[in-house]
């Protein structure tokens, strides 16, 4: 299975990644549409933060709307989801999302956009 | 008809059995902020199915859930009405709050009847998906009278805006299976059963007056009905006497905004909070996901508190058996276990290919749902079992036959110690050794009770009666009956010890529907902590928390998620008991789906209302006054010679230090005797300081300007309190 693989120290925070989630998933390009979220540290430096499509959250949901697709890829079926957010809740590393104007929970799909967008090779897809 | 096992008839052949006696159609209602603003009522005796607006009044001062359960029982209902009287009704309700997708614990429902055990109003609360999809077909509250000449089935099909009444004379009536076959008989495909629930009671529902609700819903990766229990008060007797074999809900399409609130973003960010909090802190904390309520077994066998041998003592040596360490082995974990959609809570566990000992599904391996700490501590260490897999089938039966674990524990413990000590013998139980710790003779009294037979019957009428009985045909003292016989207002007491606790004592010897803990629960904090020290103190948390806790029943939420998870800092708080993080939560919840102004104090106000509307409805029964509000001594203090001796320097240091006397050179009697007097004015001082409090008289009754100050103060309402003023 292919994921977005990081590597932080390389980030410079110029956002492209989360345009370019946002643009695929819900065609805007709002930072907080996009599955990929970049932070300034406190000190220096970005933390990158995107679904390791571990699938915890496929055992969390209680109608079975969270599975792998054939690639491996943890993927949410919107038609069984009601919407309960315990994935959101429940994800290990924070990075399934929420966002008011989305219906449901979302979370990369790892299709690979934000790392086509990225110049310092600080996301990348790694097949794991 | 065949009930051993499910599969031996089809569902098909079932269905055909039916036979329609109503059918009637109704215009759909979206939910407008938590409301629909309407009820469905049924009427057995005649078929009318009617759909009735909720009006403003109603919804202003009895919000939901107990509060229009309480209301629509109190109009339907006159002084003479009895348990089988047919007007008194099955009120099902389920609160603004309640249905929600995104806060744990928010698909409660809370039913509402005249209850067997006690004549009086009785509320039980209960999960499962039955209540959330009766709101979303379109209703509040379901509201049912009247009695059927034969097994009936009530189906509400929110999909094509439909109510069936059908004559079922078919299927098996033991919940397990009933509810596996009407779930497969009302949904379309596999996907389509978590559309679908049940209400179920049992065999022995209909021949004692102990039964449950159950309240099913579909386990998708089990693939199994799990089911919720409406436990307290008998109302599964009351469905069964109503020929009522089972209500069946269908309504697809369930989302995060179906319950249509003023601000979803909100409620959303709240629900996420809490997710998060139990993911970070359960693991921690109670353990709830991993051992559900059994942890409590533990905790209460270590503080000397879990039931042993009707209440005798508070621990025993094999306690811990009955606890958690033995349920993580034996539960099938890792699996949302969850009773409404997004409770991460999840202590709703469960044993599967479970092998039935005894009865009629001797030697088959079952679906078994995990026993709550009051089934362990009632079922189990009350009645001397400590075998956890025995108490697990004893659940088993008591769920399917639908019979109340608490009541049945408590009552059978009674038996137990009225068979030990000679009160009753072999000759009364027809051969029955009920000797504490014989969980087969148990398990013959349940069956008895599911066949309507036997000794199973006499138990089955519950220790209040059976105390009249022992003494009337049998001779047994009744002092001493009176004494250890745990039960107030008819009502089987829940399966905690209160003997150091005065608070827990006035706990539950106030509950309006009789001694059970969701009112109070105030051992920890009086007990261990000692939070309380004086009676108004006392006073102030039997004020509160009633209050409180009776707002979840009226909002439709669970009690479990306000404090079985806390957050980090809680105990940092000034009054950490309350948990003062989520009570926020609650206000948020609440204005986020009414759109309404609300506040801490509101909450408060709101559940006073239900609170004392019930408290007149006792009175209006012919009940409630402070007598009602005694208890058995046993819940106060040590009543035996044994009781006495298993904590003597306990006991001997509270007469030396609070009562006064020198206990060298007492005799035990005398010691005994002194003891009981200073508990039992103790108790009575409460009675005064909280009846104040509450706003109450001396004689326990609420005065009229206290119901002018609710808004209460209806004609017929002021009337019933008039009559003893």
């Amino acid at each position: 299975m292919k994921i977005v693989a990081t590597k932080p120290e390389l980030c410079i925070g110029c956002k492209a990644c989360e345009e370019a989630c946002s643009k695929v998933l819900f065609k805007d390009t709002n930072p907080e549409k996009s599955a990929i979220r970049i932070t300034q540290k406190s000190d220096s430096g970005y933390d990158i933060n995107v679904c390791n499509q571990c699938g915890e959250c496929i055992d969390i949901c209680q109608v079975q709307a969270i599975s792998r697709n054939k690639n491996g890829t943890v993927m949410i079926d919107m038609d069984k989801c009601v919407h309960c957010y315990a994935c959101v809740g429940f994800c290990p590393i924070l990075a399934m999302r929420y966002q008011k104007d989305i219906t449901g929970p979302f979370k990369c799909i790892s299709c690979g956009a934000c790392t086509r967008e990225c110049t310092t090779g600080a996301i990348f897809m790694k097949e794991v | 008809m065949e009930c051993k096992k499910t599969g031996n008839i089809s569902v098909e052949e079932l269905k055909k059995t039916h036979k329609l006696l109503q059918s009637s159609s109704f215009e759909a209602k979206k939910i407008n902020k938590g409301y629909a603003d309407r009820s469905l009522y049924v009427n057995l005796s005649t078929n009318e199915v009617k759909v009735k607006p909720i009006s403003e009044d109603m919804k202003a001062k009895f919000t939901g859930g107990r509060g229009y359960g309480m209301k629509y029982l109190w109009d339907a209902v006159n002084p003479d009405t009895k348990w089988n009287s047919p007007e008194n009704e099955i009120i099902i309700a389920q609160g603004p709050i309640g249905g929600i997708t995104q806060y744990p614990g928010s698909g409660k429902s809370y039913v509402v009847t005249i209850s067997p055990l006690t004549d009086i109003p009785v509320d039980s609360n209960v999960g499962g998906y039955f209540g959330p999809l009766v709101k979303f077909c379109g209703f509040d509250a379901l509201e049912i009278q009247g009695k059927a000449e034969k097994d009936v089935i009530v189906f509400i099909d929110g999909d094509n805006n439909r109510v069936a009444i059908e004559e079922a004379p078919a299927e098996c009536v033991n919940s397990h299976i009933l509810a596996e076959t009407l779930t497969e008989m009302y949904s379309e495909s596999e996907e389509d059963k978590r559309n679908v629930s049940v209400v179920s009671a049992g065999t022995a529902a209909g021949n004692t007056r102990i039964g449950v609700l159950n309240f099913s819903h579909y386990d998708l990766r089990r693939k199994k009905c799990k089911m919720k229990q409406a436990g307290r008060g008998g109302i599964g007797t009351v469905f069964r006497d109503k020929k009522i074999k089972a209500l069946v809900v269908k309504k697809t399409g369930v989302k995060g905004d179906t319950n249509n609130p003023a601000d979803l973003d909100k409620i959303i960010r709240t629900g996420i909070k809490l997710h998060r909090e139990i993911h970070d802190n359960d693991d921690k904390q109670c353990r709830m996901r991993v051992h559900g309520t059994t942890q409590l077994v533990n905790a209460m066998n270590a503080h000397d508190l879990l039931p042993v041998n009707n209440f005798q003592f508070g621990k025993h040596p094999e306690g811990e058996k009955l606890g958690k360490e033995s349920f993580e082995k034996m539960f099938d974990l890792g699996k949302p276990d969850g009773c409404w959609y997004g409770c991460t809570l999840a202590c709703a566990h469960a044993l599967t290919d479970f092998e039935i000992k005894t009865g009629p599904y001797k030697g088959q391996k079952v679906f078994a749902e995990g026993p709550e700490y009051e089934t362990l501590a009632g079922c189990g260490s009350n009645c001397g079992i400590f075998d956890p897999r025995d108490v697990v089938e004893t659940n088993f039966y008591c769920d399917t036959y639908g019979v109340d674990t608490i009541s049945f524990g408590t009552l059978c413990a009674f038996v137990m110690e009225c068979f030990e000590r000679g009160v009753i013998s072999k000759e009364i139980t027809g051969g029955l050794d009920l000797r504490f710790g014989n969980w087969e003779a148990q398990m013959e009294l349940l069956h008895q009770m599911a066949k309507g037979e036997g000794f199973g019957v006499v138990a089955g009428q519950g220790v209040h009666r059976m105390k009249k009985m022992f003494v009337e045909q049998y001779g047994a003292d009744k002092d001493f009956l009176n004494d250890i016989g745990m039960e107030a207002k008819g009502l089987e007491f829940s399966e905690y010890i209160s003997k150091e606790s005065l608070a827990q004592q006035g706990g539950y010897g106030t509950a309006n529907k009789g001694p059970q803990h969701d009112e109070n629960w105030l051992i920890f904090s009086d007990m261990i902590r000692n939070l309380m020290p004086t009676f108004n103190d006392k006073a102030e948390a039997l004020y509160y928390f009633p209050l409180f806790r009776t707002w979840f029943s009226i909002v439709g939420l669970c009690k479990l998620p306000w404090n079985d998870i806390e957050p980090a800092d809680n105990h940092q708080q000034e009054e950490p008991g309350k948990v003062p993080e989520h009570v926020q939560n609650y206000v948020e919840l609440f204005k986020a789906v009414t759109g309404k102004e609300f506040s801490q104090e509101e909450m408060l106000l709101q559940s006073e209302r239900v609170y004392n509307l019930q408290k007149v409805f006792c009175l209006k029964m012919g009940k409630g006054l402070r007598s009602y509000d005694n208890i058995p001594y046993r819940a106060v203090g040590p009543v035996t010679v044994e009781e006495y001796e298993s904590r003597k320097e306990r006991y001997d240091k509270q007469l030396e230090d609070l009562v006064g006397v020198n206990p060298a050179g007492m005799s035990l009697e005398d010691k005994i005797k002194a003891l009981r007097d200073y508990r039992e004015n103790r108790y009575k001082k409460l009675l005064d300081v909280v009846y104040k409090r509450r706003g109450w008289t001396n004689n326990a009754i609420p005065t009229v300007e206290k119901l002018q100050q609710l808004g209460i103060d209806y004609p017929d309402v002021v009337a019933v309190v008039k009559q003893y003023l």
